[in-house]
């Protein structure tokens, strides 16, 4: 059953100050609806695109957007920033409204775009309780009758009858959310919750949300951690300058996410020869899966190298060395001794274990040279030959969802000893 | 947050669309959240006074020292008459009904500029900010009047002061009643404006002083004659002020034709206002 339906949702912004042009603007506007014509100021109207200085003074934050979330599916809206997700949740919340088009809904909404709206800090964390929860929706006797599990669950029950501008921060949040949390729509929508809030605040919170889904309701949930919208969401929409370029499972919209939005690719054809060597592709992947493929750090690397021999060829080294994007490095690794290769062979392939690398983009620097009589000779020297992406991983939900520090995550052995 | 104004066939409960009509508000979900207006009032009574000394005492004071300037300026050294009523009685109660309107005007005229961190992340009828602050002003009110009350009695016990209450006095409610449509009418009015421009609200802190000097409430009514008296007879508070020093002091007259007038201009500005209001309130987002 479908509980949201969005039909033909523009929304239109308007650029720069608002100051006495928009008098100007708003008498024409008025006047041309008097003479039942039509906007003016709708024909003009840019695109949503960061890039383009545009002279237009309007801009279309959301054009043309079509999708439908049935009941129980969590829906993932990602999109890089400023491409309409905080329009498109605002709009659904009710705090603005749209331009053109319509969305139905079935069932009572509440949003979450932010913890503890209406917080008053002269309050106390009680009476808190009873005025953020009304401002979500609830009745006094509803939150009267769950009083006491959001207390429990804030964690803050020494401090209730203390004004809550004598909270630290954590305590703040947490109070707020278990506010939030005590809510009970047909459909939730959340915004950037998990960006503030320490591990065990994530964690609550991710749990949560994944509790109210299991329960048949309806989750709309934006963020740019894609851990958290690969672990929690069962669909996803990708919003692109206002436009949604791909609905599906969230997989494949997490894919284009990253697909469509970086320069980086896995797999980079070439055509070098030297000395009848003939390299002509290079790619990284995961094992068991096609170059197309996102890498995910917690299974096996592959950088694999194509090529076609006319002779044997003995003594070559290959080295690789990985960069962050600024070009910082991170790695340099020299195969084990000389490698030789002969004529019916067309690949080789070098393969880093499940786990070592970090979520991050590298950039690779590949180094193929010969050993010889004559001493080294270099095959193939090429700074930046690739890049690629290692994405996250799905994670358990409970876990802490934010990115690791540093560029490699091994796991390493743990020894007991006795001495 | 259901609204059962939208196509049943299909079950959908609520449809989001750019345009209302003229004049939908929705006073069905405005009455379900009537827990949410009454904690607002809550809110704003108890955040005002926490860690001040006097405490709601201060309700007190403001009225007296007002009414004490008053009484020096206009009485003792303009020597302004007050048609035989005692002076201290005559401004108190002109000023303990002017802060009534004067509050529920100026606090909801600036409803969305105050509020956008709010209404700007959820989503609850958006009239339940100013409807909660005429009610706040009202408990203001009635404590002020309490004031009154207990100030006359010392005046008409120890100073000798006159009064006459007449029965016309139970029409104090609806007295009430119209500055609160009147006020809040206008502050809605204004609070739409003021979203795309502010210069009002700064126009409108000083014309709200004006108009007190323009209605009569440091001089009666029968102080001003020819062209001025008439001018004053078009501010349609002139019948509030009149009729309740009428019912308590026995001066001027009753004033029905004047309180019909005020109540098709309160009404009349009300509706107007909740039009204007609402037409802001779906987009004022984007702008403020």
């Amino acid at each position: 059953m479908e509980v949201i339906k969005v039909e033909n949702l523009y929304k239109q912004y308007r650029l720069g100050q608002v100051t006495t042009g928009s008098i100007a603007h708003d008498f024409n506007r008025w006047w041309q609806t008097v003479r039942g014509k039509e906007d003016p100021y709708e024909k003009i109207t840019g695109l949503n695109n960061r890039e383009d200085s545009g002279s237009n003074d309007y801009v279309w934050a959301l054009q043309d957007i079509n999708f439908s979330v049935k009941q129980g599916e969590v829906l993932g809206i990602i999109g890089r920033n400023g491409a309409g997700k905080s329009t498109l949740l605002k709009i659904l919340s009710k705090v603005t409204s749209p331009t053109k088009g319509n969305i139905k809904i079935k069932g009572r909404i509440a949003s979450l775009l932010e913890v503890g709206t209406g917080f008053h800090p002269e309050l106390t964390g009680r009476e808190n309780i009873f005025l953020n929860g009304a401002i979500l929706g609830m009745t006094k006797s509803e939150i009267r009758s769950k009083f006491d599990e959001i207390v429990a669950f804030s964690g803050v029950e020494k401090y209730i009858d203390t004004p809550v501008k004598r909270y630290s921060s954590g305590m703040y949040v947490r109070l707020a959310f278990a506010v939030a949390a005590h809510l009970e729509p047909e459909i939730l929508i959340v915004d950037e919750v998990l960006a503030v809030g320490d591990a065990e605040f994530q964690k609550k919170c991710l749990g949560k949300m994944k509790d109210v889904s299991g329960e048949g309701r309806t989750v709309l949930f934006v963020s740019h951690n894609m851990a958290a919208v690969k672990s929690l969401c069962t669909k996803g929409i990708l919003l692109q300058n206002g436009k949604v370029i791909i609905e599906g499972a969230i997989d494949s919209v997490v894919k284009k996410y990253y697909g469509g939005e970086r320069d980086s690719f896995n797999y980079r054809l070439c055509n070098y020869e030297v000395d009848g060597f003939h390299l002509y592709s290079v790619g990284v992947k995961n094992s068991n899966k096609a170059f197309d493929d996102e890498i995910i750090r917690d299974r096996e690397i592959i950088i694999e190298f194509n090529y076609k021999l006319e002779k044997d060829i003995n003594g070559l080294y290959f080295n690789i060395k990985l960069k962050d994007e600024e070009g910082s490095f991170i790695l340099t690794t020299l195969s084990l001794g000389e490698i030789n290769i002969d004529i019916d062979s067309n690949c080789i392939k070098m393969v880093i274990p499940a786990g070592f690398f970090n979520e991050g983009t590298f950039n690779l620097d590949l180094l193929v040279i010969q050993k010889n009589e004559n001493g080294y000779k270099s095959y193939i020297q090429e700074p930046d030959f690739l890049s690629f992406d290692v994405l996250p991983e799905e994670r358990p939900l409970g876990t802490w969802m934010g990115k690791e520090l540093g560029f490699l995550r091994h796991t390493f052995e743990w020894k007991k000893l006795l001495k | 947050m259901l609204h059962d104004n939208t196509n049943k066939n299909e079950g959908w409960t609520e449809v989001i669309e750019p345009k209302r009509s003229l004049l939908d508000v929705n006073l069905k979900e405005l009455w379900r959240y009537r827990d949410l207006i009454m904690l607002f009032v809550r809110r704003d009574f108890v955040s005002v006074y926490k860690q001040t000394v006097l405490g709601p005492l201060w309700l007190f004071i403001q009225p007296l020292f007002t009414t004490i300037t008053f009484y020096f300026v206009f009485s003792k050294i303009a020597k302004i008459p007050t048609d035989n009523v005692d002076p201290i009685l005559f401004y108190l109660s002109g000023i303990t009904l002017w802060n009534y309107f004067s509050d529920c005007f100026s606090k909801t005229s600036n409803t969305f500029v105050a509020n956008a961190g709010i209404f700007g992340k959820v989503y609850f009828p958006r009239l339940a900010t100013p409807i909660s602050i005429v009610i706040s002003s009202l408990i203001k009110l009635g404590i002020q009047v309490l004031l009154f009350a207990g100030i006359a009695l010392y005046r008409v016990y120890f100073h000798g002061a006159q009064i006459s209450i007449n029965e016309t006095i139970l029409f104090l409610p609806i007295l009430i009643i119209l500055m609160a449509i009147m006020g809040l009418g206008l502050g809605i009015i204004f609070s739409a404006l003021t979203t795309k421009y502010r210069d009002l609200s700064f126009l409108l802190t000083f014309g709200i002083q004006l108009l007190m000097y323009a209605t009569p409430i440091i001089y009666p009514l029968s102080y001003t004659s020819g062209k001025l008296n008439k001018i004053l007879s078009y501010n349609p508070l002139t019948p509030i002020i009149e009729n309740f020093r009428y019912a308590f002091f026995g001066i001027g007259q009753l004033d029905i034709q004047g309180l019909i007038y005020t109540s098709v201009f309160s009404i009349t500005v009300l509706i107007l206002g909740v039009i204007i209001f609402n037409r802001v309130e779906k987009n004022f987002m984007d702008t403020v």
